[in-house]
């Protein structure tokens, strides 16, 4: 039976550099996905765009890319992925004028998805109804629309189908979802119907274990970690699909780490709701059917999957301005150095109290007791070498959480003893945007596709 | 956040003999987040120790493991077929992801703070 191999580059915008290459150079592939997006990437991106109108892409993947050209014209590998970000096609030209300096001309072609940006479309929709209220408090956006700095549909597998099925080589998406980027070369090659919905949810949790790279491969895997092989060369995910909707998944042979039943399951697990519906706007799989297999070393067989009938409606992933926050921290050496850095933490909020300084939330924390755990850790060696305090505000304003940044170095001298580790400076102010989402109809989103040549 | 800690009672065993031990010796565990929510996945580390998960940790009683930690309800969901449970902890996150000061901001480690809660297992089941 005739297989596709989709192997995954990237799990986020900020993975490992090395990963892509290593996918493209260690054995054979037909597919690269790169997942660059999450809730908050988009709004940092719509920043950077904010400044400058060519920005607002994941603008490490454009020499990525170029460093694999050559490799992917001579093979014939084809990539997806939604580093396009808030402005795809920005994204886009900058590939096309790599492969024309790499004297490729005529041999590239780069497809470009958008459609997904609503954000100039808010008060159009809002004029003819679309509330698009909050999905978990049910406010409507009207709350906060003029803080608004992003807002996207998730968009599916399909405009990503259309533009492999144009021809081009490179697909640059906005906001696709993570598992549209492995499903739409299945849906491409093995010519699935829209509405096979067995299929196209096979294809949605073949790229939800692929969508967050090494994740599924030993990578933040705890069943026998201090054993992994070689993690400082891990093998990324490669999906070994079939026609009829079963895959294997696996890694390149010489490749670091594990695929095994374990690795697989934590990682269909990441991130999930109810695992009878994981929503997408290609359909709704259940994962409550999936069998897995060892089949071999580092080879799981994934099969058994079902699905339901897409919805209606397409999520909407907005983000807006909320507030200001700020954290600081302090070490405390032994002896004493929990009690010590309770103290600090006092003195240090009887100072906020008394500058009247109004905070949403102060939160305190110490590193090396309760910071991960909470009271669940349970009482600390009384001996312990150091202990980080971590205090943290948040308010509405940026004026009180810029005072609170001033009041942490002073400690140093008239805190409590023994304290260290200030190196960085003074806490910076940070800017929090904060994440809304929302539904649409599907209707009110069209998608556009258009293909460049080098 | 307090660290202290409620003394425990008497450690006791479930009916007919057995020991408590922690869900680390019989699961293993991914966590993650949405808004402000933390999913847990546990899973067996055997097929044969899903029963017991699916008989001992339920809902209410992961409510009370994360007491004061978390401020909403929690759901569970089964996946029998790749021996998983999925908890959904509502507002374990201080306002979720960006408006978050905890170190955790994203909820990677209630993976672990789950491995911590003590079930009663019946001495039948061969545990290394």
């Amino acid at each position: 039976m005739r297989t596709i191999r989709i192997a995954s580059g990237q799990g986020f915008w900020g993975d490992w550099l090395e990963a892509p290459l290593r996918q493209v150079q260690g054995g054979p592939i037909d597919y690269l996905m790169m997942d660059y997006l999450a809730e908050v990437t988009m709004s940092i991106m719509q920043k950077q765009r904010a400044r400058d109108p060519a920005m607002g892409y994941a603008r490490d993947f454009v020499p990525l890319v170029a460093r694999l050209l050559p490799d992917l014209v001579e093979r014939g590998i084809r990539i997806t992925s939604n580093a396009g970000g808030v402005n795809p096609r920005a994204c886009a030209d900058e590939v096309v004028e790599r492969a024309q300096e790499l004297g490729l001309q005529g041999k590239v072609q780069v497809g470009v998805v958008t459609g997904d940006d609503i954000l100039d479309r808010l008060s159009e929709l809002a004029d003819r109804g679309h509330l698009l209220a909050n999905l978990d408090t049910g406010e409507p956006l009207e709350a906060i629309r003029d803080r608004v700095q992003s807002a996207n549909a998730y968009l599916g597998a399909q405009p990503v189908v259309e533009a492999l099925r144009r021809g081009a080589q490179i697909v640059i998406t906005g906001r696709v979802t993570d598992t549209g980027l492995t499903l739409a070369p299945m849906i491409h090659e093995f010519g699935w119907a829209a509405d096979d919905w067995d299929r196209i949810a096979a294809g949605t949790v073949a790229g939800h274990i692929n969508e967050c790279g090494a994740q599924c491969t030993g990578g933040n895997c705890l069943v026998d970690w201090e054993r992994l092989p070689n993690m400082a060369d891990p093998g990324y995910p490669i999906v070994d699909a079939r026609d009829d909707g079963t895959f294997v998944v696996t890694k390149h042979e010489g490749t670091g780490g594990r695929v095994t039943v374990a690795s697989v399951t934590e990682q269909l697990l990441y991130e999930m709701g109810d695992p009878s519906t994981y929503i997408t706007p290609d359909g709704v799989a259940d994962f409550t059917t999936i069998r897995l297999k060892q089949d071999g070393k580092d080879r799981v067989f994934v099969s058994g999957v079902r699905g339901r009938p897409a919805t209606d409606s397409l999520k909407v992933s907005l983000s807006y301005l909320y507030g200001y926050k700020a954290v600081g921290t302090l070490v405390y050496a032994w002896p004493d150095a929990y009690k010590k850095a309770k103290k600090a933490d006092r003195i240090l909020r009887e100072r906020l109290a008394r500058l009247g300084l109004e905070f949403e939330e102060i939160l305190t924390e110490f590193v090396g007791v309760n910071a991960t755990h909470g009271r669940l850790a349970g009482e600390p060696d009384p001996n312990l070498a150091e202990v980080q305090l971590r205090i943290g505000v948040r308010a509405r304003e940026s004026a009180p959480v810029r005072r609170f940044t001033r009041e942490i170095a002073p400690l140093i001298l008239n805190g409590p003893p023994s304290v260290t580790g200030f190196a960085g400076g003074r806490p910076k102010v940070e800017e929090i945007v904060a994440y809304w989402p929302a539904l649409i109809p599907k209707t009110e989103i069209q998608t556009q596709v258009e293909i460049l040549e080098a | 956040m307090s660290p202290t800690r409620r003394p425990r009672t008497a450690k006791r065993g479930p009916k007919g003999g057995g020991r408590r031990m922690p869900l680390l010796r019989l699961a293993h565990a991914r966590s993650g987040d949405k808004g402000d929510t933390v999913n847990v996945g546990l899973i067996a580390l055997r097929p044969e120790f899903y029963p017991l998960l699916e008989r001992e940790v339920s809902a209410a009683r992961v409510a009370r493991h994360f007491r004061g930690i978390i401020k909403g309800k929690v759901e569970r969901f089964e996946l029998p077929n790749v021996s998983a449970l999925n908890f959904l902890l509502h507002g374990a996150l201080g306002g979720g992801g960006t408006l978050s000061l905890k170190t955790d901001a994203q909820g990677k480690v209630f993976s672990t703070a789950l491995l911590r809660m003590e079930i009663p297992v019946p001495r039948g089941l061969d545990v290394e």
